[in-house]
């Protein structure tokens, strides 16, 4: 068992994280990778940038939990988190979850059981700067948590 | 001395990202907001808030969480990453 926590402002690579989820003995049967991205909004309205903000050390405690109860629940083999912060454009990768295990159900189940919970336990907060429309001066919004994410959260 | 942090839309509302907190002789996290709020009043309104979150030592904790001289305290608006 192996897992993987990072939080950083630089970009990941997904076929590197692909690689190091597989383990060598060939009894990993699944790999599962969950590339969050930056979206932006349907015209008029566009996203200038979003900045995010977190809280150091409880984040990376945050996330340790979540695959260590992640690997309680479900047979796995390796789990990577990564969370990125800073500032970020539409399109970036901003999250990354990843998982392998033996057969798919637990891939499946734990990656979404560990986006799920990160969405509603680990302390980042994001920034929105927008433009209402093309000709309008950008402003910037923190992101209101959203009663759908606690909702997703609860069913585990 | 407690280390009192804050947090995103709760850092720039009241202006402050962290503070350190001398003198309480409190056992948990409510006597703690009511004593931060006799130096600062004008915060009051903000600590009211039902949605605030608390972490205690980077884990989340309550208001009646106990705490002591040398923990780290930290209060947040609801999480959104991922």
């Amino acid at each position: 068992m192996s897992n993987v926590v990072r939080v950083q402002m630089e970009n990941f690579d997904l076929n590197k994280e692909y690689n190091r989820l597989i383990t060598k003995n060939s009894t990993c049967g699944a790999v599962l990778l969950f590339s969050g991205l930056v979206r932006d909004f349907i015209p008029p309205q566009q996203l200038v940038s979003l900045e995010l903000e977190h809280y150091p050390l409880m984040t990376e405690t945050m996330l340790e939990n979540l695959s260590m109860q992640a690997s309680v629940r479900w047979e796995l083999q390796r789990t990577t988190i990564i969370h990125r912060t800073g500032k970020l454009l539409p399109g970036d990768q901003i999250v990354l979850v990843g998982v392998s295990s033996a057969h798919r159900t637990d891939a499946f189940e734990a990656a979404q059981f560990i986006m799920d919970k990160l969405k509603t336990s680990a302390p980042f907060w994001k920034k929105e700067t927008l433009k209402p429309n093309p000709d309008s001066k950008p402003e910037s919004y923190w992101v209101s948590a959203k009663d759908s994410d606690e909702q997703l959260a609860r069913r585990w | 001395m407690i280390k009192v942090c804050f947090f995103a839309d709760l850092r720039e509302r009241l202006g402050c990202a962290e503070l350190f907190v001398q003198d309480f002789s409190g056992e948990n996290i409510n006597q703690l907001k009511t004593f931060i709020v006799k130096q600062h009043p004008h915060w009051e309104k903000i600590f009211l808030e039902k949605k605030l979150l608390i972490a205690v030592n980077h884990a989340m904790a309550s208001n009646d969480t106990a705490i002591v001289a040398g923990d780290e305290v930290a209060f947040f608006p609801p999480v959104t990453g991922g």
